[in-house]
């Protein structure tokens, strides 16, 4: 109790850290943000009267003191562009976010647990070695690039290799355009969302089944893994027993870290594909200069980041009698 | 240096090698542009309107591929390792400080570096290029100043570990000034890690150096990496995929050697620590 006591506190302390940081990045940045915001066609007057509206007359002690107050109240401001509160645009922005980050998480620990299972226990050493290769390529791509390939081979790749047509896949938004918003279909939706999905779960299946070969050889190569072989135990009871249940402690450790990723591992897919999901948004906003919503985001990420943390280290202290004693 | 892979060395001097001597050797350079519509876009392994042989084929503007992706090399490879050795040397200078000193500035050395891990680094990089604006500079200080923290973890533990140790002790009643000891006999302790995570970061600082620039917030066109001629190549996916797909390959194939020598180093460092 006492050490979950501490480990909040360690993130609310982290969490602090963050939106100072964030905050000194925006006025350490060259230029006054003033600048940015008032339309350089406004007179003198208005000028110093929006100055005053923004808050940007204040001293930087006392604005730091008042975004800190702000975001205590859950409030993140307005954005400057949409004249929505920050709150709001980002309300709207994450369950596309969520959506593209939950399917394909999943679909990441799903495919990436059994591939690493299939490599470290079943497979010939030199599978084993081709699917590592492939797997080390796959997860060594940016995601940009990846989704541009995936994109010409399932349009002018499937015409070039004589494919079937129905394997031609919408490459960009969330779904036709030209049809009937009322009248779009879950099909048409799917479609849209596979090779994103794709594209995001490829590199995560990838570097988790990396990870899953890992963990499950080093539990393999375990003594007692060896000792309980020679009691005479059966292949598949030791493999359960007492391969499965230590390396898999580790992946549900990643699955906590990677948890964050599902919001912000999006921004590439999200902006290559058109979905107009977190990462898109916090494009949009550094293009257009609406730093509140910046800002607003950054803590978004970072507060994910932290609760995905602490959770991880919670999950570990349950799974794993040894550390709750250190 | 043992027991690293030979294949990926070799492959990452290769394109060092191909990176300084193409463009060098190359009858025009990458920027020219000549008779546009006679030599645009044409398909790797043909000849252009010209007769002239292109391996990779030509972009938009009919400049060739092969000598512009070996000119990009040149940024993004520079980028990755500069990149990387300036996070490394931040790591190691601030690991030593936090592990050596302890107390107040330990703490604050590791929160700081804490709290910049909980913001995604992309997200980290986004903002702080969009506001200092693009730029070589600015791509490879970012990237310095957003890196260094899994190098520091390393160092200051193993400071740790040979802080209390006789041996430094030692050095210590034999009146050897303290930034001798930790030079001659801490640091090199720490050394072999830091390595690793730095070589393991070369791929990573190349990788967010070409997302930088994809987005139009890293190296800007003229001057091409592969990261920009990606984006570039992006409008002409459906007609000329090659022009966005190679520099890519090239991408991969760097990020695979950097992580198998990085991997290579670090078994290599597990076989020798005592556990």
């Amino acid at each position: 109790m006492h050490r979950l006591l501490s480990r909040v506190l360690d993130a609310l302390l982290l969490l602090w850290l963050v939106t100072t940081i964030t905050f000194a990045l925006i006025h350490l940045a060259p230029g006054d943000p003033a600048t940015l915001l008032i339309s350089p066609t406004a007179s003198a007057d208005e000028a110093a009267r929006q100055r005053t509206a923004l808050g940007l007359d204040a001293p930087l002690p006392m604005q730091y003191a008042r975004w800190i107050g702000d975001v205590l109240r859950g409030e993140l401001g307005v954005s400057l562009v949409r004249a929505e509160p920050v709150t709001r645009v980002i309300a709207e922005a994450l369950p596309v976010s969520l959506f593209l980050g939950g399917v394909s998480l999943l679909a990441s620990f799903v495919i990436g647990t059994l591939l690493g299972m299939l490599q470290a226990l079943r497979v010939s050493r030199r599978a084993d070695r081709a699917i590592t290769a492939i797997t080390t390529a796959i997860y060594a791509a940016p995601s940009f690039w990846l989704a541009l390939a995936m994109v010409t081979l399932f349009t002018s790749g499937v015409v070039w290799l004589g494919l079937p047509a129905s394997m031609r896949l919408p490459a960009f938004g969330m779904q036709d355009p030209a049809a009937d918003p009322s009248a779009i279909g879950w099909v048409d939706r799917w479609r849209h969302a596979v090779l994103p999905l794709l594209v995001l779960s490829l590199p995560g299946a990838a570097g988790v089944s990396r990870f899953a070969r890992r963990s499950l050889r080093d539990a393999a190569n375990a003594p007692h893994v060896q000792a309980a072989y020679a009691r005479g135990l059966t292949r598949g009871a030791v493999e359960r027993a007492h391969v499965l249940r230590n390396a898999l402690t580790p992946l549900v450790v990643l699955f906590g870290l990677t948890l964050p990723g599902v919001i912000a591992g999006s921004v590439f897919v999200e902006q290559v594909f058109a979905w107009p999901g977190l990462g898109r948004t916090m494009l949009s906003a550094i293009a257009a200069r609406d730093y509140p919503v910046v800002l607003g985001l950054t803590l978004v990420y970072a507060g994910a980041v932290v609760t995905a943390n602490a959770l991880a280290d919670v999950i570990l202290l349950r799974l794993d009698p040894r550390r709750r004693t250190s | 240096m043992r027991r690293t892979s030979p294949w990926a060395t070799g492959v990452l001097m290769a394109m060092t090698l191909a990176a300084l001597l193409v463009p060098a050797l190359a009858s025009d350079g990458a920027r020219d542009i000549g008779d546009v519509l006679a030599s645009r876009l044409v398909p790797p392994f043909s000849r252009d309107g010209r007769g002239v042989w292109h391996l990779l084929g030509t972009d938009a503007f009919g400049r060739d591929l092969l000598v512009r992706v070996w000119t990009g090399a040149r940024i993004s490879l520079g980028v990755g390792v500069t990149g990387s050795a300036l996070s490394g040397v931040l790591g190691i200078v601030l690991g030593a400080i936090a592990g050596w000193r302890g107390g107040l500035a330990d703490r604050a050395i590791v929160a700081l570096g804490d709290a910049l891990l909980a913001i995604p680094r992309l997200v980290l990089l986004l903002v702080i290029a969009s506001l200092w604006g693009p730029g070589l500079g600015v791509v490879i200080t970012v990237l310095g100043l957003t890196g260094w923290m899994s190098v520091m973890r390393l160092v200051r533990a193993d400071v740790q570990g040979v802080r209390g140790l006789a041996y430094v002790e030692g050095a210590h009643a034999l009146g050897v000034p303290t930034w001798r000891v930790l030079r001659r006999h801490v640091l090199p302790n720490a050394m072999s890690g830091a390595l690793v995570a730095i070589t393991l970061g070369v791929g990573n600082a190349i990788v967010l150096e070409s997302g930088l620039s994809f987005l139009g917030l890293g190296i800007q066109p003229p001057a091409s990496s592969w990261g920009n001629m990606i984006a570039g190549g992006r409008e002409w996916l459906l007609v000329a995929p090659w022009i966005a797909l190679v520099p890519g390959v090239l991408l991969v194939i760097t990020v695979v050697a950097c992580t198998v020598v990085g991997e290579a180093l670090g078994d290599d460092r597990a076989k020798d620590t005592p556990r």
